[in-house]
């Protein structure tokens, strides 16, 4: 089992060589070379711009700067922000983990809600609960991202019950711990309620279906045939196997957390990666955006394998299999 | 032909058809958009900045019933902040198929007919008491309002849906037209290029797309027209989105091309041309195009994210995205909540096209039979 772990980790590295070489790549083709960003702030003399250009090796072929930067990235330095005018490394670190907080909130809510409301809807299968469910669930699936962004921060602007954006309040810093903590969640609440809808929507509407195929297989009708209580058939034998699609979905949905937080993050004001993606493109900032991508990229790998692993564990015929 | 009793197939299933023909219903809005939206998109009037949306009435002040919906102009009260007041000494009433400013249909067809437009009440035309202005310069109706430039959200809300259809359309066309060609020729030759294409498709499926698509158009200048911009988002599109179609047809070749009736044909000498065009593609159609159908709602939502961050459709072009984009500040959205209204129509046409997608892969279906449920 662990053979094959080991395995999928390294193609997703690979995965995740090739992903960065392509970023690079398209970004290398921009006409013009960073400097020309810096031009509207700085004017530099073409003497000062030619050593620039030597000391950071603009003038190198695409391949030989990709090479350097990978033996950069490898030797853990990840550029130097333009923008910031600082290693990416700390423009990145206290993006990277306000985001993870983000995105561990929103899948906290995610599978807390969206288990519970899978199951009750698929006991209650073709029933009105049912139904219920699968309007409330289409309409969280198609409502786009920003666009719930944006109606909770009207609704935080009319109730008055939510910070409106940001990590903590000014000056909490030096408050007492537990003081600063609950200020930290109370500006989590609605970002991570937002980012949580659409993940939701996908595990619960997967785990109903899953389990309302599972709830008519033989081995179920067997199991009630023999007198089993029904919660017994329902975690013992039902769940179990309902689970499989659910957790596939899993690596899918930390990936596209945190990607699809990128949004949220801009609309809700939330110092995380993907409001820094969204202003590194606008303000055409490489280094930054190929860390991002790097981030994202490895969340997303990091997410396929958890939920291999997870599998194997869930369902013994996986581990042989593969 | 495969592809032709795949159609009747969807069309014989009654939600299909009801969506397919709500699609095709808001296609057609979409280009007479000249036509529905009173006005130019892209005009700015001064006097309207942020304007709430007209009140429509019917029961005037002294409770008198008008079968023709009516409404009193706004009157600026306070320019510093923009709010309005309704003017209530001055009517306006609602009028169908009005000649209007001239506005460019499609294809170079241009029209002065529009389906609404104001006139100034009877009662003040009887009395002759015309203002002044209303001759130098007509009041324009805000059904939803203006935004902060003076233009009328309405006429950007039914432009904005030209850009969304169009990449939608132009992304499945593509993405279906590069999948379902790629993914044939993988799955029916093999061997090397089927391995290196497969590994590119894993590529482009597991990366994280928002984030991608941000790095590339980072990579292009940040000012771009609105026909390269449009061109750009949709090869974007394509790009992300032409392995998934490509892995379903490669799948469908495969299992296809050790059936019998495959088999037969190569013993009786088909090339690889005749047995591709004659017996794998037209069966793997339907998948590979249901496939690159569910894959609608995603583009629309890609379009309207992108441009609502401001890398997608350029302003002064209307797009559902970029009119959100006056919504991001907190006091303009406080004060004037309908800005949000291309919210609705985004959310609206991705669950139509949702609807559309599912139905279709369910009429398509043969063990899913839209009888009733056996339990």
């Amino acid at each position: 089992m662990w053979v094959l772990v080991l395995r999928r980790s390294i193609q997703a590295i690979g995965l995740l060589i090739a992903l960065s070489f392509v970023t690079f790549l398209a970004l290398a083709l921009t006409p013009g070379d960073p400097l020309a960003q810096m031009e509207g702030r700085l004017s530099l003399s073409p003497e000062v711009r030619e050593a620039w250009r030597r000391q950071w090796g603009w003038d190198q072929p695409v391949l030989v700067r990709y090479g350097r930067w990978l033996a950069q990235v490898a030797r853990g330095h990840l550029g130097y922000s333009i923008a910031y005018q600082m290693p990416v490394s700390e423009v990145i670190g206290a993006r990277l983990g306000a985001t993870l907080l983000l995105t561990v909130a929103a899948s906290v809510i995610a599978w807390g809600v969206g288990l519970p409301l899978g199951i009750v809807a698929a006991l209650r299968a073709h029933t009105w609960i049912d139904r219920l469910h699968a309007v409330l669930m289409t309409v969280a699936l198609t409502t786009p991202r920003f666009f719930l962004a944006l109606v909770a921060l009207l609704l935080a602007m009319v109730t008055g019950w939510f910070p409106l954006g940001g990590l903590h309040s000014p000056g909490i810093e030096t408050a007492p711990a537990v003081p600063r903590i609950l200020d930290v969640i109370h500006h989590l609440v609605l970002p991570a309620l937002v980012l949580s809808v659409h993940p939701l929507a996908v595990i619960s509407t997967h785990l109903r279906g899953a389990l309302v195929e599972a709830l008519q297989a033989d081995f179920v009708r067997t199991a009630r045939a023999k007198g089993l209580p029904p919660w017994v058939l329902l975690w013992r034998h039902a769940l179990r196997p309902a689970l499989a699609p659910v957790i596939v979905l899993l690596g899918y949905s930390i990936g596209s957390l945190l990607s699809g937080s990128a949004v949220v993050e801009t609309v809700l004001a939330w110092p995380g990666l993907g409001q820094l993606a969204v202003e590194a493109a606008l303000a055409r900032d490489p280094d930054v955006l190929m860390a991002a991508v790097l981030a994202s990229g490895a969340a997303l790998m990091f997410g396929n394998v958890t939920a291999d692993v997870l599998l194997m564990l869930n369902d013994p015929r996986a581990r042989i299999e593969g | 032909m495969a592809s032709a009793s795949g159609f009747r197939r969807i069309w014989a299933h009654p939600r299909a058809r009801r969506l397919l023909v709500a699609a095709l219903g808001v296609s057609l809005l979409a280009l007479l958009a000249g036509f529905i939206a009173p006005y130019d998109p892209r005009t700015q009037d001064r006097e309207a900045v942020k304007m709430p949306p007209h009140r429509l009435r019917f029961r005037d002040a002294e409770g008198r019933f008008h079968l023709r919906p009516f409404f009193h102009p706004w009157r600026i009260v306070d320019r510093a902040r923009w709010r309005y007041e309704e003017d209530r000494s001055r009517r306006y009433e609602l009028v169908f198929f009005v000649r209007g400013e001239p506005a460019p249909l499609f294809l170079g067809v241009r029209t002065s007919w529009h389906l609404f437009g104001v006139r100034s009440a009877p009662s003040a035309r009887r009395a002759g008491v015309f203002n002044r202005e209303d001759r130098e310069r007509p009041l324009r109706f805000y059904l939803l309002g203006a935004d902060p430039l003076g233009r009328d959200v309405f006429s950007r809300l039914v432009h904005g849906a030209r850009p969304a259809l169009l990449i939608a359309a132009l992304s499945l066309a593509g993405a279906f037209l590069i999948g379902f060609a790629l993914g044939g020729l993988a799955g029916y030759y093999g061997g090397i290029g089927d391995a290196a294409l497969m590994r590119i498709a894993e590529l482009v499926e597991s990366v994280p797309i928002l984030f991608l698509l941000l790095a590339w158009r980072a990579a292009l200048p940040l000012q771009l027209s609105v026909e390269v911009s449009l061109f750009t988002l949709v090869a974007l599109f394509v790009l992300v989105s032409w392995a998934a179609v490509a892995r379903i047809t490669r799948g469908c070749v495969l299992s296809l091309k050790t059936q019998d009736f495959v088999l037969s044909a190569l013993a009786l000498g088909a090339g690889p041309g005749w047995i591709l065009r004659r017996h794998l593609l037209p069966n793997a159609l339907t998948p590979a195009l249901i496939q690159a159908t569910v894959m609608l709602p995603s583009f629309l939502l890609g379009e309207a994210a992108l441009s609502f961050l401001g890398l997608g459709v350029p302003e002064p072009e209307p797009s559902w995205g970029n009119m959100l984009t006056a919504a991001r500040d907190l006091s303009v959205l406080y004060a004037h909540p309908w800005l949000l209204a291309p919210g609705f129509a985004i959310w609206g046409l991705v669950l139509l096209f949702t609807e559309l997608g599912e139905a279709v892969r369910a009429a398509s279906d043969p063990r899913d039979s839209h009888s009733a449920p056996l339990m």
